[in-house]
């Protein structure tokens, strides 16, 4: 069935138009909405898109860097100050997917998707949305948790700080086919060290509950030790502490289970 | 249903049409322009037989709304001989028999293109980097792989 496509050049139009039409659709990317409208998908009767350039900036200037959310993976790689996200950018589809998907459209990727909101998840990044009442900035955890909600609301950009060191960093997507494959588990993490100790630590798992959500457990068992390998090993244990995972066609809950805390092990001893 | 006008450069040339809201670009190439190369495998992003090259950069054309491809150029296999010249690509699919039932090849030799486009020399790992994306269920990757390749060095042979 033909849907109305509404182009705007402005991404304030873009918001106005989505917030006030409940089964509008905003097109980023379209990797995902056109395999909708592929399908046949009647609960989209309207697309929105926004030509507006301010959403396709990445900015590198300072110890803060902002990615737009029509930013694709493919210019995430092209862009050598985002290196720290290259890893990420790279796990993702094959190179049609990494020219066309974007990072915003990747907030909202469903389970096994949704792997480079892994690695924003674990650099604390802010979301800014421009919904109905105006833009707002929140936790990237936040939008996750009410990303339900947030349908009817445009994505502007995300932003996070740099991590402390090219080390302090670490990304790790398990699939089973290689290269391009679905995630069975993503991980990442962040371990800030202040005098040799962990300080600050952040994990962030994919496809081990309905949607992104952090390692607590395991990030508590690392603070403020050495990453050696009593604090590594309690950190492993935790892993599994507050998962869902689902079954699906890439791997079984129980499997996800039994493989996480190995690979956190893996993640944290900075083994390939 | 009101129609959109679509205008974009097709292999050089410049087309027009009127699409329906929500149609991918496959669709337009095929049952509007005519231009049958690009296949349709799943219309879910999963095989490539579809991909086409968008301003240079390597798109799958059934997730490309078609009215994004306004004012872009676009190119398909149909467009890459050289009159009755075939692209060293194309002849090292042939030589190295990189092709079976040949449902793949478009978008095999659209992602080789597209490869070789930027990286003249690519590795064997950089080779199957660029193809992991579209999936041949007959020939197997290893001939496609070598075929890559092969064109790679007579491409280099004659510059
Ligand atoms: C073959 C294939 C392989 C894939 N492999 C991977 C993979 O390995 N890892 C992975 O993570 N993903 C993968 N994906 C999924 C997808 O391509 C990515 O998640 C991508 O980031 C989605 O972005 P998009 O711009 O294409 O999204 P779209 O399809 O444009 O949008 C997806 C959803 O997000 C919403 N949206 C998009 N942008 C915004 C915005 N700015 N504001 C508000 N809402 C917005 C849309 O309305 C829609 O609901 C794959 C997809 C395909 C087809
Ligand atoms: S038809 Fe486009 S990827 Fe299969
Ligand atoms: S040649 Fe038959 S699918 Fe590749």
């Amino acid at each position: 069935m033909p849907v109305t496509v509404k182009t705007f050049a402005s991404f304030g139009e873009a918001a106005s138009a989505l917030s006030s039409d409940r089964s509008a659709r905003y097109l980023g990317g379209g990797t995902l909405v056109m395999r909708a409208l592929n399908e046949g998908d009647i609960s989209i009767s309207t697309v929105v898109r926004a030509t507006d350039q301010a959403l396709s900036r990445i900015d590198v200037a300072s110890s803060r860097v902002t990615i737009g959310a029509g930013v694709t993976f493919a210019r995430v790689l092209a862009e050598r100050e985002l290196a720290f996200l290259h890893a990420p950018a790279r796990s993702i589809g094959g190179p049609a997917v990494r020219n066309m998907g974007t990072v915003g459209g990747n907030l909202f990727a469903p389970s096994p998707y949704g792997d480079f909101t892994v690695a924003l998840l674990a650099l604390d990044a802010t979301v800014s949305v421009q919904g109905g009442l105006g833009a707002r900035d929140m936790p990237i955890e936040e939008f996750l948790q009410s990303r339900e909600r947030q349908s009817g609301a445009l994505v502007l950009a995300v932003s996070c700080q740099r991590p402390a060191s090219a080390d302090a960093f670490r990304y790790r997507k398990i699939a089973r086919i290689k290269p391009k494959g679905g995630s069975v588990i993503t991980l990442a993490a962040h371990l800030p060290v202040s005098g040799g100790r962990v300080s600050g630590a952040r994990i962030a798992l994919g496809s081990m509950a309905a949607t992104q959500i952090r390692a607590r457990a395991a990030e508590r068992a690392l603070e403020g030790r050495a990453l050696d390998d009593s604090a590594v090993s309690a950190a492993a244990a935790a892993a599994t502490e507050g998962v869902s995972p689902a079954d699906n066609a890439l791997g079984s809950a129980w499997y996800r289970r039994e493989i996480v805390g190995v690979h956190l092990r893996r993640l944290l001893s900075g083994l390939e | 249903m009101t129609k959109t006008p679509l205008q974009f450069r097709h292999n050089g040339r410049d087309v027009a049409v009127f699409v329906d809201g929500g149609v991918n670009l496959l669709v337009a190439l095929r049952e509007l322009i005519g231009d049958m190369t690009p296949k349709f495998g799943c219309g879910q992003g999963g095989c490539g037989a579809c991909s086409v090259l968008i301003d240079g950069e390597l798109h799958l054309s059934c997730l490309t709304l078609a009215e994004t491809a306004n004012g872009r150029a676009v190119e398909t296999l149909d467009g890459m001989k050289d009159g009755p010249n075939l692209h060293p690509l194309q002849r090292a699919f042939m030589e190295q028999f990189a092709a079976q039932c040949g449902y793949c090849t478009p978008g095999m030799l659209m992602a080789a293109k597209a490869l070789l486009d930027r990286n003249p020399s690519p590795t064997r790992a950089e080779v199957i980097e660029a193809i992991s994306g579209n999936i041949c269920r007959c020939t197997g990757y290893e001939p496609i792989i070598n075929a890559v390749l092969a064109a790679a060095t007579s491409g280099r042979a004659r510059a």
